[in-house]
This record gives structure tokens, sequence and C-alpha cells, in this order.
């Protein structure tokens, strides 16, 4: 596989660009591999890709049913971030962002990551309350964490109504400078292309349809291309991996739901930031192509449909309308949805399973995308030396017998809410 | 969407709000030996299968009753609404 580079480029140039080699092969599966990744999204590439950089482990089958990147990491909202207030998850997101922070070099492939920074807008005194502490965890732990005026908020994002008469008035605002956006295509193709690279197999349209368990161990897959053996199986599929766990027996603290994104048609450069808001239950940023892209809640039931309903586009409009009033003339472009992993305390699981040799990657709930580096990276760790990353060590799936939940919200079990 | 409730006829969902798997009717014994890996299993897992699923929903804009309602995951499809009261009691319970 050629290197990426400005050489590369003009060479190709000199051929009008129809010398370009495949980033990655499309090979047959063999009939037995070292390490078995179900699932090739970000996290299931990021983790093949760890595995051989980090441990040596190349012979390694990502298995994917549909196409490479098809599935959630294709239908997000692309922000990054590590505003956590929480020991368990504040380590591991910084991980994951230090790790963006080097990514496009590390993978020789331009994830487009845009340290515009993320903003979380504070409208009553609580909230105000609430921000400031996080921030100060967040500045305890090493991670960027600043405090904003409303004053300051209005001369950094111009088009936002920060007057007292708007629905939620805004009262200061959380920022973390070093969040952001990231080319969400990108971070899957360049996983999938540095793991190609280093001799993993990468096979699309290759439906796993059981998990052959012997004697408490994995030993295989069975799949729509045949069966598969392996010692060590990996479950990357958040969105469905309470389905993917059936094959194995194994019920999980998840419930799947539907989360909406909508995108604007395109604009001139308008927002240079991450904009959230909790109260009016909102994201919104701009993509390089001019797009708002922005989001809400979930449509709150039980929904494996990949798709939404009209009153929570019509929700979403009108938040986004009510902070930034100047957006009212924009046309919507499309909308379309993707299906969550929502575990019972609203943070992710990496962790084995009560069966040797099976090891689960899922319940992101909205947060997956942020999460893919790190995420790969400490799953590789668990899958290689069979014993969690010391930033990931809250995330085992015994967390819920124990009572260690990590609850960001203080929802509860109560999936929908989180 | 659209429930069709036992006593008020059609209804849109945005009226209601949802709480999930109606196995939550089914509160376990806190007295039992078995309780603490029975309350783990209530409150926590979830088959969460993708077609088929009966589920809680509250009608809090309106009568302000727990129904169960049997609907498609895949389809959103709703082919069975029943009051949650009487599910309890042909389940046995008292109220």
């Amino acid at each position: 596989m050629s290197h990426y580079s400005i050489f590369s480029l003009a060479r190709n140039a000199l051929s009008r660009h129809e010398n370009w080699s495949e980033a990655w092969r499309n090979p047959e599966p063999r009939a037995e591999y070292d390490v078995i990744i179900i699932g090739a999204g970000g996290h299931g590439l990021g983790a093949a890709y760890y595995l051989a950089k980090e441990h040596g482990i190349t012979n390694v089958a990502v298995l994917e049913k549909g196409y490479l990147g098809g599935g959630n990491t294709g239908r997000n909202t692309t922000i990054v971030r590590s505003n956590y207030l929480l020991e368990g998850n504040a380590h591991f997101y910084e991980h994951s962002m230090k790790l963006w922070e080097g990514l496009s070099r590390d993978i020789n492939y331009n994830v487009m990551f845009s340290q515009r920074g993320v903003l979380n807008l504070a409208h009553t005194d609580a909230q105000i309350d609430a921000f400031q502490r996080r921030g100060n965890a967040m500045r305890l732990n090493g991670i960027d964490a600043e405090f904003l005026s409303v004053e300051e908020i209005a001369a950094r994002v111009p088009l936002l109504d920060c007057s007292p008469q708007t629905r939620f008035p805004i009262r200061g605002g959380l920022l973390q400078p070093r969040g952001g956006t990231a080319r969400h295509d990108a971070v899957a193709w360049g996983y999938a292309r540095a793991a190609d690279t280093r001799g993993v197999d990468i096979i699309q349209n290759c439906e796993v349809t059981g998990i052959d368990v012997n004697g408490g161990r994995v030993n295989g897959v069975q799949t729509t291309r045949g069966a598969i053996r392996a010692a060590k199986i990996g479950i990357a599929v958040a969105g469905h991996s309470s389905q993917v766990a059936a094959m194995a027996g194994l019920r999980l603290p998840i419930e799947s739901h539907v989360l909406q994104a909508m995108v604007s048609e395109p604009l001139k450069p308008c927002l240079d930031t991450v904009v959230t808001s909790g109260a009016a239950h909102l994201y919104v940023s701009q993509s390089d192509k001019g797009e708002l892209v922005y989001g809400g809640d979930l449509d709150f039931y039980n929904s494996y449909a990949q798709r939404g309903n009209m009153p929570r586009v019509e929700e979403v409009a009108a938040a986004l309308l009510s902070l930034f009033p100047a957006f009212s003339r924009v046309r919507m472009m499309r909308t379309w949805g993707g299906v969550m992993d929502m575990t019972m305390d609203g943070s992710p699981i990496i962790g084995k399973t009560p069966i040797d040799g099976l090891y689960l990657n899922g319940g992101w709930c909205y947060g997956g995308f942020k999460a893919t580096p790190a995420s790969g990276f400490c799953y590789a760790h668990l899958i290689a030396k069979d014993e969690p990353h010391p930033t990931a060590t809250e995330y085992r799936l015994d967390r819920f017998l124990r009572g260690a939940m990590i609850d960001e919200k203080g929802m509860g079990a109560q999936p929908n809410l989180h | 969407m659209i429930i069709n409730h036992p006593l008020l006829g059609p209804r849109d969902a945005a009226e209601f709000t949802y709480l999930g798997d109606a196995t939550l009717i089914n509160r376990p014994d806190w007295q039992a030996e078995d309780a603490a890996g029975k309350f783990h299993e209530y409150l926590y897992l979830r088959d969460n299968p993708a077609g088929e699923h009966r589920e809680l929903w509250f009608h809090e804009q309106g009568d302000r009753s727990w129904l169960v309602v049997t609907r498609n995951t895949l389809t959103h499809e709703i082919t069975k609404v029943e009051l949650a009261r009487d599910v309890a009691l042909a389940a046995g319970r008292d109220k």
C-alpha cells in the first residue's frame, strides 16, 4: 500500500489520478484466525489496527455484515470532546482526545480533525453550578475547560441569541477548546487502510449468524460466508450488541433506541464552534461542506428502525431556531436515524463476558464517535492481554452486578434518559 | 405513531411517556434468598428484541393510565394495546 503524502499526490496527478491503488484488499475469509472482530465500524477497525500495531497480532479478521463504516460510524454528528465529570469516564475520553490529536499522522490518513471547541450552554443557576463543578473536575484531571460569561459567548458565537428575551436565556457556558469535529467516514476508512496494511483481513458482506461456544469457551463463528474459527472473538456492533450477544446466550444491560440527526443546505461559514444545550436539547456544528449538522434527543422508545419520526425532527428544529433565530430561513436537506446501544447507566461497556475468549465492546449511547480511537486502543489491549486497559477498568460488564455504575447524569436505570 | 388506547381510542404517541420492557411489571420478591441476583436481572438486563416487543407506556398527557403496548421495534407497527392493570391481574397480581 502506498504512503499518502504530497509526493504521492503530485505523482498521481501526473497520471490524472487514474492509478491510485485500492485503499484496502477484499480478501476471502480464511478458515481460522487468532482474533475475530465482529463489526467493521470505527471501533472494530480501530481495535484491529491497535491489535496489529501495539500487540503484534496481525492474524485478525474484521467481519462486517454490510459495508465498512456503514453503521453508526457514518451516521453520527462527528463531535469529539472529553468533557466528562466522573473518574471512570474522564481518563478514558481524555486518552481518546490525545489519540485524536495525533491520529491523522499515525494512520497516514487525513481524518480532518478540527479542534474548533465544544461549548455547552448554561441556562439556569443550577446549570452554572453543575458546569463549573464539571469544569473544575476536568481541570483537576488535566483536561482543558473554560467557563465563559454571556458576553464572551456572544463575542465568540455572534449568531447565537444571547438576549434575555429568548426561550432559554443563556447565562454562561462551559467551553472545551480542544474539542471539535472530525470526518466520520475518514476515521473508518483510515483505520481500515492502516489495519489492512498491517495484514488484517477486512471481510465485508459477511454477517455473523452464530457464535460457537463449547464448554464455556468460544471457538468460532458461523457466518453467511461459512464457519470461521478463532479462540478470541470481540463484539463491536454497538446498536445491535444485544442481538449478537444473544447468539452466545447473553442478556445485556442495554436497550436499543433510535437517535436522529439532520443537516441543512450548505451555507457560507457562519458557525466555527460546536454549540450544545442540554436545556434546549440540541447540538449543532457546521461541517466543512457548509451544512449545519444538528440533532437532539432520542425518539425515546426501543427501536431498530434506522429512521425516526417527524415530531422529534420538529422539536430539534424548534430548539435550533430558539438559539439561532438567524437560521429560520435555512432549508433542511435531509434527516436520518442511527440505532444506539443505550446502557443502564449511560456509560459504555468494554470488557470480558462470562464466556472465555468472548469480549464485548458496546453500549456507546450517544457518544461512540469521539471514543473511537481509545475504544479501539483499549479493546485491543483487553483482547491481547485478557485484562482491561488502565483507562477502561471501570467499563467492565460486571459493574451492574457490583453496583459500580458510572452514571454521569444521575438518571438511574432508565436508558432513554441518559 | 398512534397508540390505540383501550379506553380512549386512537391517541398520538406524543401524549405518552415510555418506560421500557413490560417485564418491569414483575418485580421480584425482595425477601427471597436469591433477591440480589433477581433484582440485577430485573433492573438491568433486557431481551431488547429486534421485532415484537411488549412495553410499558404511560398516558401522561391523558388519563394517566399505564398501558402494555405490543409493538414491532423494526417497523414501529403496533399490534396490541392492553391496560397494564389487566395484564398484572391476569398474571396473578392483586392490583
